[in-house]
């Protein structure tokens, strides 16, 4: 169990390092992607809270998974409070599901990360559908990509809570 | 230290199910405020100040890029939008010289008319379509001929001076002969004091000489030079020449008196060509006729 060990010597993150991995969340979510990019685009603010969530329950819960919600619905220029409807979701799938996450490795994560996302985007596009009149099947591609970007985004995450203890 | 959670559940505050349900209906409040009555347009704006950084900086490699491409790329835009503005520019001149043409011409066939208007005779109308190419030969083509009753013999002007006369016609077109045709005579007479003379073509366009004028004669300088009308060819006190030059070397019998044609001779388009000249009684048949009025030049 090298994996739990080394989880045992991560230190607690700090808020400045939980913010900025947001901002940068939303600065990749702003980037101007377009067309089949804007559809494949994974929904890295999603991603990002999740892991927060999961890893964090304590430092970034419902409250500014909601927060963080309200800001992305701005930067979309989406229905107000559509983004945050599906962060609330999404980060209490996480605490809920976080001691469970916790326990698995890396591969076994993605599914249950999958099931969080697909609630979250299933949301999203709910709303969509009830505004704008039509399921937009395409959000549902994005859920795929974001739950691909997971291995990748915690194993950084990991690295980087991992370089801060070395560091010491 | 997630996992030693034990002390914390007390100060944790309310589930995450009563929190989700309690943002859950905050969501959906807000949606439905701003998506029934718009009333959060100046929270959004308010908000977006804030989340304004941020666009700004994801949008900032595209401004970037942009930026450093239109540096490199807008040389050879710059080089070929050059070429494309040379070749217009150049178009446009010579439209512009074309237009200024145009507009002397115009300048030209008004003091025509108003030249028409104050003269006793008929005028036609003519428009220059060929000039010899022989440098000796000065004669141009008009586009009148027989069809337009144009007859040998009539004098061709312009608005400042005779330009020369019409020495074969043919059915469209007319040959004028100008006056500055080599040997070509008409005859004048100095406006200032009516001494008669002729003043002979030199073959240059810019010159007419007047031959046979003693030393003595009283002609000066500056000198303005009308027709005489004595030849029946040419109506009287039509303007012809304007001194230029005057010799006077007694070792000669006659002065070198050089003059510059009134008239356009090689500058023109349009022509007036007099039609009607009222015809002198005839000459007396024994009377052998003067060489100085010989007003046709040979050719």
């Amino acid at each position: 169990m090298a994996k739990q060990k080394r989880q045992e010597i991560l230190r607690p993150v700090s808020n400045l390092f939980i913010a900025s991995s947001v901002l940068a969340a939303l600065l990749l979510n702003a980037l101007p992607w377009e067309g089949i990019w804007l559809v494949l685009r994974p929904d890295f603010v999603a991603v990002v809270l999740l892991y927060w969530c999961t890893h964090k329950p304590h430092r970034l819960g419902i409250g500014l998974s909601w927060v963080v919600g309200i800001l992305s619905d701005v930067n979309d220029a989406s229905l107000f409070g559509q983004h945050a409807l599906s962060y609330t979701v999404l980060a209490f799938g996480g605490i809920v599901l976080s001691r469970r996450i916790r326990m698995f490795d890396l591969r076994e994560q993605t599914t249950q990360v999958f099931l969080i996302l697909l609630a979250t985007y299933s949301v999203y596009a709910v709303v969509h559908w009830q505004v704008n009149g039509q399921l937009a099947w395409s959000y549902f591609l994005g859920c795929l990509t974001s739950t691909l970007l997971w291995i990748p985004a915690s194993s950084l995450f990991q690295s980087v809570r991992q370089l801060r203890v070395d560091r010491e | 230290m997630e996992g030693t959670q034990t002390f914390q559940v007390f100060n944790r505050g309310p589930s995450p199910a009563a929190r989700l349900v309690f943002f859950a209906v905050l969501s959906l409040l807000l949606m439905f405020v701003d998506a029934r009555f718009r009333y959060l347009e100046s929270t959004r704006s308010l908000l977006s100040e804030l989340v304004y950084p941020i666009q700004r900086l994801a949008t900032l490699p595209n401004v970037l890029w942009q930026q450093t491409a239109g540096f490199f790329v807008s040389h050879q835009n710059l080089l070929e939008e050059n070429k494309v503005l040379h070749r217009q520019h150049e178009t446009d001149m010579a439209q512009l010289v074309q237009w200024q043409a145009m507009l002397h011409e115009n300048q030209q066939l008004r003091t025509l008319l108003a030249l028409q208007q104050r003269s006793q005779f008929n005028v036609q109308f003519a428009e220059i379509v060929y000039a010899e190419r022989d440098v000796f030969r000065r004669k141009v083509l008009i586009n009148k001929g027989s069809a337009a009753n144009i007859q040998e013999g009539r004098v061709v002007m312009d608005d400042k001076g005779i330009v020369g006369q019409v020495t074969r016609v043919y059915p469209w077109l007319s040959e004028v002969t100008l006056i500055t045709e080599k040997d070509h005579a008409v005859p004048v007479q100095v406006q200032r004091n009516g001494l008669r003379s002729i003043a002979f073509g030199s073959g240059d366009t810019s010159h007419l000489a007047l031959r046979y004028m003693p030393v003595s004669a009283d002609i000066v300088k500056g000198d303005v030079l009308v027709t005489s009308g004595v030849d029946g060819i040419y109506p009287p006190g039509i303007p012809v020449a304007r001194v230029e030059l005057i010799e006077r070397d007694p070792a000669y019998p006659f002065a070198r008196i050089v003059c510059k044609p009134l008239g356009g001779v090689d500058e023109h388009r349009f022509l007036m060509v007099l039609s009607t000249i009222p015809a002198l009684p005839a000459r007396p048949e024994t009377m052998p006729p003067p060489a100085k009025q010989k007003a046709k030049g040979a050719h």
